[in-house]
């Protein structure tokens, strides 16, 4: 069975903002995770309610992001969408917790310095 | 977890004084970065905007904890990187609790003895307040976001500048839909205690367990799943307000640990022995009867003798006089613009059935007729068939005080008020039931009518998509 997960993206990080994000990357997982298709798709402007209309479209199953207003959030739950939000991090290591079952909503995954010292 | 180091500062007083202590008060949120722009330290308003605790943030790229929409677009700290001056804008951010707040941020650097920028300092103001206020303060007759203008509001609005300026406890009392949270809420904003944090407590809406830790904090390691220290509400609103609706609901034993607190102001976090010095106003609100309560032996005595030092009694809209049709006004003004609606106002007759309903549900049941009407009407006036439907039932018992120029506006009326074509209709409804059915079914049939299209039913109703898709999650509407 296919598994569609989009995460937003900043950079090679989790969008900090969904609202904000105008870039997503859509994966298509087969059984075990094992990624069959990758896509990156650039926005032309950033916009929540797009964002959602493009997950529906795409129907995916879950969304990996940092902040999500409730509403939207409420809404993509009540579509079925397993959303994890308020990620911060790496999306490649978000993907690697969520494969792992170990991704909750809330996680800080990036590395913590503070004046180029790892904390 | 990480342990924050405790930074001191030296050579500014005799001794060293505690550097997170000082922050800590300021009544502004204040984020620290380094020039890398990586969280240092957060304070305690900070802490309660974002709900990122400092050890949470400590080393995280501020953009992942402020979470604010000038941080992706125009990042204040990389625009001043070449120049040493503040920058002042305003935004927006999205909280832990996934709330869009507007928001004020000015960013500074931080300069070391040689003028060599060492990191950054964000102060962020909530504007929320000052945003409603900016647009509610030409508003006639009314006193910050309260409207009416009935003798019994007037003397409400003499009183209420006067004790919001002190700085006693208040008791707010009335039925319900009386409107005790905006009370609470103008005399925060006009009190000395304005910049401070107004934290809003429901204390019906947790149970015990939860509400304790929720009200007082608690320390890492006092139960199970208190992995972290967790300030409480009462440590996040000091030097604010705390505003505890629903006091009636508290359990005896809850009792006793707020008449403790009011006693000496310290608060002790569940698994603490060390306490805290809090300086709070405190403002209760309830729709119960406390006298009843104490007599029943429900709630202590000595803690309505310590949180009625000052009452402020909410009069039920029946009782209000003239006020009606003033706050149907107001409200249809304010959703014509909301839902952008080019309705002229009510009905002659229209305007009969609602100056004579009773209003059990008060100002949250007039705003609500008056919601719904706006969003049903497809008229250029709303007409007596655009209200919701137990409006038009029996004439209740219970009369509203009418002013003369509502009285008037009766006499002027050709409707023929109340009568028993509608009286055999809807006799026994329970109103909260036939009010949700109603709307239930306006949405069912506008989806049937679009053959379930979502934007079309929704243009049909005059409403957003969202706004139909949170009232089909409402009544529970399967798409």
């Amino acid at each position: 069975m296919i598994h569609k997960i989009t995460i937003t993206l900043y950079n090679e990080e989790v969008a900090p903002r969904f609202d904000l994000a105008t870039e997503v990357l859509i994966m298509i997982l087969s059984k075990g995770n094992i990624i069959e298709e990758k896509k990156t798709i650039v926005l032309p402007r950033s916009s929540a309610d797009d964002l959602c209309y493009l997950l529906l479209s795409e129907k995916i199953n879950t969304l990996i992001c940092g902040a999500i207003e409730d509403e939207f959030f409420q809404f993509l739950k009540w579509k079925k969408i397993d959303v994890y939000d308020s990620i911060a991090g790496d999306w490649s290591r978000a993907f690697h917790c969520w494969s792992k079952k170990t991704l909750k909503s809330g996680d800080i995954l990036s590395r913590r310095t503070v004046e180029g010292i790892n904390v | 977890m990480i342990n924050l180091p405790r930074p001191l500062i030296t050579n500014l007083m005799t001794s060293p004084l505690d550097f997170f202590h000082l922050i800590d008060e300021l009544p502004l949120g204040v984020l620290i970065l380094d020039t890398n722009r990586r969280v240092v330290f957060l304070n305690r308003v900070f802490e309660a905007l974002s709900g990122f605790s400092p050890s949470m943030a400590y080393g995280v790229q501020c953009y992942n904890i402020l979470r604010g929409a000038a941080c992706i677009s125009n990042c204040p700290v990389l625009s001043m990187k070449d120049g040493n001056h503040s920058i002042s804008c305003e935004s927006d951010m999205i909280n832990f609790d996934r709330q869009l707040l507007p928001i004020r941020m000015v960013t500074a650097p931080i300069l070391d003895e040689n003028n060599n920028i060492k990191g950054y300092l964000e102060t962020i103001e909530d504007i929320r307040l000052s945003q409603k206020i900016d647009r509610e303060k030409n508003a006639a007759y009314s006193f910050v976001n309260i409207v009416g203008r009935s003798p019994q509001m007037e003397k409400i609005f003499q009183t209420l500048p006067v004790l919001a300026q002190s700085d006693v406890s208040i008791l707010i009392t009335g039925e319900t839909g009386t409107g005790k949270d905006l009370v609470a809420e103008a005399i925060h904003q006009t009190s000395g205690r304005e910049s401070g944090p107004f934290i809003k407590i429901n204390c019906g809406a947790l149970p015990e367990t939860l509400l304790e830790s929720e009200i007082f904090g608690h320390q890492k390691g006092a139960f199970t799943g208190a992995v972290e220290n967790k300030p409480g509400r009462f440590k996040l609103a000091h030097n604010g307000t705390i505003f505890l609706t629903e006091i009636g609901d508290l359990t005896l034993s809850l009792q006793v640990k707020l008449l403790t607190f009011l006693d000496d102001k310290i608060i002790y976090p569940l698994g603490s022995t060390k306490g805290f010095l809090v300086n709070v106003r405190i403002i209760a609100a309830t729709h119960r009867n406390l006298e009843q309560m104490v007599e029943q032996g429900l709630f202590r005595k000595d803690l309505l003798f310590r949180l009625n030092v000052a009452r402020i009694h909410l009069p039920p809209l029946r009782e209000r006089e003239g006020d009606i049709q003033l706050l149907i006004d107001h409200f249809f003004n304010s959703y014509k613009q909301q839902l952008d609606k080019k309705i002229n106002g009510f009905s002659k007759e229209t305007l009969a059935v609602l100056l004579n309903y009773h209003y059990e549900g008060n100002i949250r049941e007039l705003k609500n007729i008056v919601e719904y009407s706006t969003n049903v009407s497809d008229h250029l006036t709303i007409e007596p068939q655009h209200l919701p439907s137990y409006l038009l039932g029996p004439p209740s018992s219970m009369k509203y005080k009418q002013s003369p120029i509502e009285t008037q506006a009766l006499k002027n009326s050709s409707y023929p008020m109340l009568t028993d074509s509608f009286s055999t209709r809807d006799n026994n409804l329970n109103t909260s039931e036939t009010w949700s059915t109603i709307q239930r079914e306006i949405i069912i049939d506008a989806l049937k009518k679009s053959k379930g299209k979502k934007k079309e039913a929704a243009k049909a109703l005059g409403w957003g998509r969202s706004t139909l898709w949170r009232k089909m999650r409402h009544f529970k509407i399967d798409s």
